[in-house]
């Protein structure tokens, strides 16, 4: 388990490299330049050269690339060209208010899509079954930030319980755990929520109701098991699938919510995000793609790790 | 002493979008530590039958008439707890395919504990020194080892020793044996049904063996008893069977055997397949099939003749001298 556990950290070094250079390449391909977004628009060719040189956007790509790297492994992300801000600050911050979202819609997303899964499957082809599939269905299909502003009409503006924007008192950067901020987080990560759990009900009942139909659950009754040790025999086989596509929804929270983020005008990453887009912040774009598909990539290790542990199966070597 | 086993007139008809006649008036009993045969062709209801036995079937798309008692227990009346001690503690089957039947991510030691833990009450600890000396009795070499890998590790011989030491854990008093040698390789069968052989004697249990191979039958059982679209249409010792089948399907079954063919030979296949089963038989079903039926095979339900004790035969010419063929 422990050399399995190396290789895979070792894996994960080329495809953070990768990462890096995507990230890298990706804004240089976008058109526009970002100096127009922030000189006065009578400046000068040498002023514009100059401001280019402090920035070291007149480097080839390569020392461009070489510069940026380095200074990210000092934890250096470089300064937003909109604020003057170092990005680094900027984008943790952005992301742990992400990430604080992201982790509120899976704790209400997890347990009831593993819970509609689970009767789904169990009961397949019942009345139970088609009203899970149903909701699931819904759950997926609908657009989230529309979900998003319709709960905020009939939340915040008819019923006035829950406020319809920004993290609370404190704004972006000061959390605390109680009900003035939490209210906060209430519609966000509701709307959130609804698409994983679409998805998760949807994997658990096909993994539920193909487990059923396998011989040993017949076995497991035939050897004097109980109802709950079947399902707990079922939920252990289950387990490592679902795991993974919960993992990898975890990520997708993280990094998908910008409609969210933009609709609650929570202060994420997302929201981060298309603030740098629009203002052609590049260092900013940079550093906040880069975290979030650093983060993804953790998310995979750990899911293949986890899956190793729980599935005897899956090859460790 | 009480008949291990006694079904009377049981009849199971599985609803659906159709509907299947599966066992139709079934009544065979087993006195205690006897092992009989149930032969058969696929189909013909061998593995209903036990699956009625250990109350498996689903309630829901099963109506079951008729009576099964074990030991004087009435198994279709059993239910919740009762059903739960009844199942693997008085009851306990060995699966077609052990790759199937055994739970791939827990370890064999863990599932064979399992069961234990739960009939006999026992610890972790307790269980799991009966697990090793079950595999130890299934003669799974370095059982201390074998105690602790999955299903997958082990292979195909090896995981059927494992489902026979969970069978046989908790000391059944009957062992279902679903053609448990069926999915293996012909030298495993062999080590696999001896093995069967020699725990029956050294455990005393009755043993109902499954099987559609007449020659594993030969070997495993004292009795046989020849099901066909969901009847018994012979009963008798294995030797009687053998040697004086009476019923044209048996005689048919026998033919087939591939043992003693010469090269070349043509085999002795039975000509047409088993009836579909959507309606009740009411004339023998073996008729359409039969080279020796009359027109009255086709009228009524043939008589069950009953030419010395125990031994059965449900066929209108079955006292006829075999001497014309």
């Amino acid at each position: 388990m422990l050399t399995y556990l190396i290789r895979r950290l070792i894996l994960v070094l080329p495809v953070a490299f990768g990462v890096s250079v995507i990230c890298f390449l990706l804004v240089q391909i976008a058109p526009g330049d970002p100096l127009t977004a922030i000189m006065p628009v009578d400046a000068t060719a040498e002023e514009q050269d100059a401001m280019r040189a402090a920035y070291g956007l007149d480097k080839p790509l390569p020392v461009q690339y070489a510069f940026w790297i380095g200074n990210l492994v000092q934890g250096d992300m470089g300064k937003s060209i909109a604020t003057g801000r170092p990005v680094a600050g900027e984008v943790f911050g952005a992301v742990q208010n992400s990430l604080l979202l992201a982790l509120s819609a899976a704790v209400i997303a997890f347990p009831i899509g593993i819970f509609l899964g689970f009767l789904a499957g169990y009961f397949r082809d019942t009345w139970i079954d088609r009203v899970v599939t149903a909701v699931s269905i819904a759950g997926v299909s609908v657009p989230n930030y529309w979900l998003g502003i319709v709960l905020v009409i009939i939340f915040s503006v008819n019923l006035g319980w829950l406020p319809s924007m920004g993290a609370g008192p404190g704004g972006s950067s000061e959390w605390e755990w109680n009900w003035l901020h939490m209210r906060h987080l209430v519609l966000p990560a509701v709307t959130l929520a609804v698409v994983p759990i679409g998805i998760v009900a949807r994997t658990v009942r096909a993994l539920a109701g193909e487990i059923l139909t396998q011989d040993f659950v017949q076995a497991l009754y035939a050897k004097g098991m109980s109802r709950a040790d079947v399902l707990r025999h079922v939920a252990r086989n289950a387990a490592a699938t679902a795991l993974s596509v919960m993992g990898l929804q975890l990520g997708y929270l993280l990094g998908g919510s910008i409609l969210i983020e933009t609709v609650f005008n929570w202060p994420g990453s997302g929201f981060l995000l298309s603030n740098a887009i629009f203002q052609r912040d590049l260092p900013l774009l940079q550093g906040t793609i880069l975290v979030l598909a650093l983060f993804f990539v953790a998310m995979n290790l750990i899911v293949d790790v986890a899956q190793a542990a729980i599935d005897p199966r899956v090859q460790r070597t | 002493m009480t008949n291990l086993l006694d079904i009377q007139n049981l009849t199971i008809r599985f609803k659906g979008k159709r509907t299947v006649h599966a066992i139709n008036d079934v009544s065979l009993s087993m006195k205690q530590g006897e092992t009989l045969a149930l032969l058969g062709e696929s189909g013909s209801g061998k593995s209903v039958t036990l699956k009625a036995l250990l109350g498996l079937l689903p309630p829901k798309r099963t109506d079951i008439a008729g009576s099964i008692h074990v030991n004087g227990t009435d198994v279709l009346s059993l239910s919740g707890k009762a059903l739960q001690r009844y199942r693997g503690g008085e009851v306990s089957m060995v699966f077609q395919e052990p790759a199937l039947a055994l739970d791939p991510v827990y370890t064999v030691g863990h599932q064979i504990a399992e069961t234990v833990m739960r009939h006999k009450g026992l610890s972790k600890e307790d269980a799991l020194s009966t697990a090793l000396d079950m595999l130890d009795r299934v003669r799974i070499p370095s059982a201390n080892r074998r105690l602790n890998n999955y299903p997958h590790e082990l292979s195909g011989g090896m995981r059927q020793r494992v489902m026979i030491a969970l069978a046989l854990a908790c000391r059944p008093k009957l062992l279902l044996a679903d053609e448990p040698t069926t999915a293996l390789d012909a030298t495993v069968q062999i080590q696999i049904l001896l093995l069967l052989r020699e725990l029956q004697k050294e455990f005393g249990m009755g043993v109902i063996f499954v099987t559609h191979d007449i020659g594993v039958a030969v070997e495993i059982s004292e009795r046989v008893a020849v099901m066909y679209a969901g009847q018994i249409v012979e009963e008798g010792t294995t030797r009687e069977i053998i040697r004086d089948g009476r019923h044209p399907y048996t005689r048919g079954l026998l033919a087939a055997n591939l043992h003693d063919v010469a090269r070349g030979e043509r085999l002795n296949a039975i000509a047409g397949s088993p009836p579909a089963l959507e309606a009740k038989p009411d004339a023998c079903s073996f008729a359409p099939r039969c080279p020796r039926a009359l027109s009255a095979c086709r009228e009524a339900l043939p008589p069950m003749i009953t030419p010395s004790e125990r031994r059965r035969v449900g066929c209108l010419r079955a006292d006829e001298t075999l001497a014309a063929e």
